[in-house]
């Protein structure tokens, strides 16, 4: 059962040393008192006194120790949103924040909306009424940021998963209620073994869902790094060098990488979502310019570009072209081919480029040989760098966004799992729909969509009903 | 020059489904009321299909039964046949369809209202809309700018009133066409109301314009019933007011007919679209998806090889039959050859075509909840007027708008039902919330608490609301407080009856298939198993004392279902706590800088009461009411 408790990494994601969550409402203390283990005495953390901090660990649903932590306590109303408040004051870096959030969430607190704390902090009369204003700011903000992260994010072949589950759910509920409505004309004998068979199988595709989501990979999380050049200039050894093995198809025929490829690369604690793409020229190839025009999208999105030039060849306007796509970007320059005889400097690629751009900023150029694995350490450094120096950064929400969908498409889950259960105990159809509709709803929330005349639509438009 | 002035309480302008609930309303409550129609004739007029409820539609006619409304009374009396539907299926989806004598159920219906208190018939087209400015900034809560006094007739009679209660159903503007032969009539070659419209909208009124349709009605002596499969009816007629005596229900009744279209007769419709006024785009209105014409049906769903023809009687003293789901506007050649081509319909005679009517109605965004105009004070409106369809739709509205015009004038706070109370809350909500671009016909699928809102409980969710508004007499009201005490007792006592694993316990069970006890179980448990209930566990249960059969029914099905409605209610708590938060009618929304463009516009179109209602209106999101909580919160202690 949900209540109305919200939690949320109250510290900037980053691998900052101290990490805090935020939990807030009337099940606060319950929900932590679950998870925490105390060892010196057998208290639960009801006991305490308001503004207390206690040390102990938190523990996850097998018992199993997650990290050391100190809870502080904050009792109604002496907190910032005047309800009872815990912070668990745990190790920083991403993961283990998010691994605590998770805990969280499944003892039965849900993920905060944007500018929640404040929204409750206001609407209990912590904040001065005069600040209406600005807490209204604040939250269409935080929600605006929050939207376009959750939509430029989600990745494309989840949001299409998550589109055709609700098709499918949608259909199957469209096709009940079209049946309760207009039984005279459709019915629904035989449907109770049809829908069992859909229901596992909708259940399943959700498993592969969350699976995916604890692997981070609904979102694309962490520094979104995008690997550019022409054809054969060493793009995919880079990534397969990122990523120490043979995931990119290397040969040494020019064009090779047709689509792009997407790995997640830790380096020390800084993620990176590497994406190798085509090479970039002009090109009559159908499917070769495909890939051209998506590497050319995919880099407008990038916090990150690493440019791999060849330097044993001259730069061509394809480099040009190049240039001019990455010109406001962070770009690390790559000067492949080291081994081979120097066509391109790091002083001529310099000149080239304030050439073009009628700038004369300095660049980051990184001489490398991928045959030879030469060069990778200095490039890790400069990524490493950049990240430290605050010039890239994780986007926060993101993260929270993470949590977001993966709360949903659990409930999703539920709902099917209830809808099992009422076929499993043969209970009349119309109990189906109603957790069908809980379950197309949840999945809708991830993608964003209302619900609005869906139903009624979708009854009207694929079955034929009425006198 | 001489004219007629009267003075009285309320007009309402129609004498359909709607007006005759209104006018009944406000009369009862002891309003001199004055009801307008344009033919004495047709009051309660049934145009269309012959039956009163079905799916959805029978939940709202228990419900205006339990509100003291009279349409239920009215079918009781003059219904000829009766059915269950969905009986397989959920208690929450349990829906009563009766067929009328339209006749007889029209002739009783005048007679109600000839034999009601406080209440005028009168024959006559209300031409005119009278009202006056109204300053409405001294009230909280109003931004009226005009306030209605009174209507005047085509003859140039006026009446002044506090209330006037539009419920002019498909006539306003009223074009009727069947192929190329178009009639400027109402429904039934009626006459039509041409001059309201204009008078509406120079009181600044939205209007539009929607269309629906009807079957040919056959002579029933050139029909061959024995190529068709007859459909009885109920062998246990369930009457549909609750004040009706189940005995005296317990009718003969007549049959009804199926058959079925063809491959032939979807040629003739296809190879005659042409001729088809919807096709050939002379019809303007928006009709709607649940009632789609028979060439709608062919060209939309064409991998259909036939389509189900229900042939209903339209009453006892007549032969006329009701042809359901071929309604029609294609020409009367066309109408004839394709009739002919439907097992048992060869030789049929038509007596009257079919035929598609396009009305004005209002857009219903311009109304409150309650069904008063936002901008106008004393103008209500009910049934198609306001953008539905159906008979049921219709009373359901016409009885809240009366309710809430007598409430008005008494000074007392309106009635508002809300989602979670019933069918009704759902159809006015919808009306008054969305985007409505079709006539609204009501569904289950609409109401998304529907296992609390049964047909079978109505009376228990609204007696209370219909008595304290002075339509439910105070001995009705008592007697559901009665049944309401005994369903909850027998609910206690199943809950704290523990049968043991003794001998005999695990041999009843086992003779009824179900699993022996490992530990003992209460009786409420034992009833949840699905081969068990109530009935059955006599045999183990000593202690019972005879119920009435409907509060058994409640007993069952609040045990059987327990955990679903459990989780109902307590979504209706989290939703009652929006619906609770009001805004106030004369908010700026401009002033609510944070709020995304689109949410902005709307709600200054929509001007919703409660956040609630802002919530649902398509365009407004979580955010935008995060940031109209926090505004509101602010402009409580500003004002």
């Amino acid at each position: 059962m949900k209540t109305d408790t919200i939690a949320a990494i109250a510290t900037a994601v980053s691998d900052s040393g101290i990490g805090i969550i935020r939990i807030s409402g009337e099940d606060a203390i319950v929900i932590v008192n679950n998870i925490f283990r105390n060892i010196k005495d057998e208290k639960s953390l009801f006991k305490y006194d308001s503004h207390t901090i206690h040390y102990g660990f938190i523990v996850d649903e097998n018992e199993t120790i997650v990290d050391e932590v100190m809870v502080s306590i904050m009792k109604a109303p002496r907190s910032y949103t005047t309800e009872d408040t815990v912070e668990i004051n745990c190790h920083g870096g991403i993961f283990m924040m998010k691994k605590i959030l998770d805990i969280v969430l499944k003892a039965g607190a849900r993920v905060a909306e944007p500018g929640e704390f404040t929204k409750r902090a206001f609407l209990n009369g912590r904040i001065d009424l005069s600040k209406a204003e600005a807490v209204m700011d604040i939250i269409h903000a935080k929600n605006e940021f929050a939207l376009q992260s959750s939509v430029k994010q989600l990745k494309g072949s989840v949001s299409d998963k998550i589109r055709n589950l609700r098709e499918e759910i949608l259909y199957e509920i469209a096709f009940i209620e079209s049946a309760l409505d207009d039984p005279e004309h459709i019915s629904l004998d035989g449907y109770h073994d049809r829908l069992t068979v859909k229901v596992n199988h909708i259940i399943n595709e959700l498993d592969k869902l969350l699976s995916s989501a604890d692997n981070g990979k609904i979102l694309k999380e962490g520094i979104h790094t995008v690997i550019v050049g022409k054809p054969n200039a060493g793009k995919s050894s880079l990534l397969n060098l990122l990523i120490g093995e043979e995931k990119a198809i290397v040969t040494d025929i020019a064009g090779t990488t047709r689509d792009t490829l997407e790995e997640f690369i830790s380096l020390d604690g800084i993620m990176l979502n590497v994406i190798d793409t085509a090479g970039i020229r002009n090109t009559e190839d159908i499917v070769e310019k495909i890939g051209v025009e998506r590497a050319r999208k995919i880099s407008s999105n990038a916090d990150l570009i690493l440019y791999v030039v060849d330097s044993s060849i001259p730069l061509d306007e394809n480099d040009e072209d190049i240039i001019r796509m990455v010109q406001d970007k962070k770009v690390i320059i790559l000067l492949n081919k080291s081994d081979l005889n120097e066509v391109v400097s790091e002083e001529s690629i310099s000149n080239e480029i304030n050439k073009i751009l009628h700038n004369d900023s300095i660049y980051r150029i990184i001489k490398t040989s991928m045959k030879e694995d030469n060069g990778i350490e200095t490039l890790t450094d400069a990524i490493k760098e950049l990240f430290f120096h605050g010039e890239i950064s994780y986007n926060d929400e993101v993260y929270i966004t993470n949590m977001r969908h993966k709360e949903e498409i659990r409930s999703a889950k539920e709902s099917m799992i209830q809808v099992c259960k009422s076929l499993e105990m043969d209970m009349p159809e119309d109990f189906y729909s109603i957790d069908l509709m809980s379950a197309y709803v949840s999945l809708g929330m991830i993608i964003g969509e209302e619900i609005g005349d869906d139903l009624v639509n979708e009854i009207f438009s694929k079955f034929c009903m009425g006198k | 020059m001489a004219e007629i002035r009267e003075k009285v309480d309320v007009c309402v302008v129609g004498a359909g489904h709607a007006g005759c609930e209104a006018a009944l309303a406000c009369a009862r409550l002891g309003l001199e009321t004055v009801i307008f129609t344009v033919s004495v004739d047709s009051i309660a007029l049934m145009p269309c299909n012959p039956n009163v409820g079905g799916t959805s539609k029978g939940h709202l006619v228990r419900e205006i039964d339990a509100l003291g409304g009279e349409m239920g009374k009215n079918i009781d009396k003059t219904f000829i046949q009766s059915k269950m539907l969905n009986k397989s299926k959920g208690p929450a989806v349990h829906s009563l369809r009766a067929q009328a004598d339209k006749a007889d159920y029209s002739r009783a219906m005048r007679k109600v209202l000839e034999n009601q208190e406080h209440l005028t018939i009168k024959q006559a087209e209300v031409c005119e809309l009278l009202s006056e400015s109204y300053d409405s900034s001294s009230e909280s809560d109003c931004i009226a700018t005009k306030k209605v006094t009174g209507v005047k007739t085509f003859t140039g009679a006026v009446y002044e009133c506090k209330a006037v209660i539009l419920c002019t159903g498909t006539y306003l503007k009223a074009r009727c066409l069947c192929g190329e032969a178009i009639t400027y009539t109402g429904p039934n070659g009626l006459q039509a109301a041409n001059h309201l419209t204009d008078s509406l909208i120079n009181h600044g009124i939205e209007i539009q314009r929607f269309k629906t349709g009807t079957p040919a009605r056959m002579d029933g002596n050139t029909i061959d019933y024995s190529k068709m499969e007859e459909q009885l009816g109920d062998e246990k007629v369930i009457p549909f007011s609750f004040s009706t005596n189940p005995d005296d229900v317990q009718i003969d009744q007549v049959s009804c007919w199926l058959t079925y279209t063809n491959e032939k007769t979807h040629e003739i419709i296809r190879a005659n679209l042409d001729r088809s006024p919807i096709y050939a785009g002379i019809i303007e209105g928006t009709g709607p998806r649940y009632c789609p014409s028979i060439e709608d049906k062919v060209v939309k769903f064409a991998d259909k090889e036939r389509h189900q023809v229900f042939i209903e009687p339209e009453g006892i003293h007549t032969n006329e039959m009701y042809v359901g789901g071929m309604s029609s506007s294609l020409p009367e050649d066309v109408q004839l050859a394709m009739y002919r081509t439907v097992p048992g319909l060869e030789h049929c005679k038509i007596v009257r075509n079919a035929y598609a009517i396009e009305y004005d109605c209002i857009n219903p965004r311009q109304l409150y909840p309650t069904l008063e105009f936002k901008d106008i004070k004393g103008l209500f409106s009910g049934g198609q007027f306001n953008g539905s369809s159906g008979y049921e739709e219709a009373a359901a509205q016409g009885l809240i708008a009366g309710m809430n015009a007598a409430l008005t004038i008494f000074g007392k706070e309106p009635i508002i039902l809300d989602r979670s109370q019933a069918y009704i809350g759902v159809l006015i909500d919808d009306l008054v919330t969305k985007e409505n671009l079709e006539p609204y016909r009501m569904m289950t699928s609409r109401a998304e608490y529907r296992l609390l809102l049964r047909q079978d409980n109505a009376d228990l969710r609204l007696r209370k609301i219909g008595y304290e508004a002075g339509l439910v007499p105070e001995e009705v009201y008592k007697a559901t407080v009665y049944k309401k005490k005994l369903i909850d007792r027998e609910i206690e006592r199943l809950k704290n009856t523990i049968i043991g694993a003794a001998k005999d316990n695990q041999e009843f069970l086992l003779s009824h298939g179900s699993a022996t006890l490992k530990t003992a179980a209460s009786l409420a448990e034992l009833m949840c198993r699905p081969e068990l209930n109530y009935k059955v566990l006599s045999e183990i249960d000593s202690n019972r004392e005879p119920l009435p059969e409907d509060v058994i029914e409640q007993v069952e099905i609040e045990i059987k279902y327990e955990g679903y409605i459990e989780r109902q209610h307590r979504q209706v708590e989290q939703y009652k706590k929006m619906e609770k938060k009001r805004i106030p009618s004369d908010l700026d929304y401009n002033d609510v800088s944070s709020l995304r463009l689109e949410a902005r516009q709307k709600l200054i179109a929509y001007k919703p009461v409660s956040v609630g209602q802002a919530s649902r209106i398509s365009g407004v999101s979580p955010a935008d009411i995060s940031v109209l909580l926090v505004y509101l919160e602010h402009y409580k202690s500003k004002s």
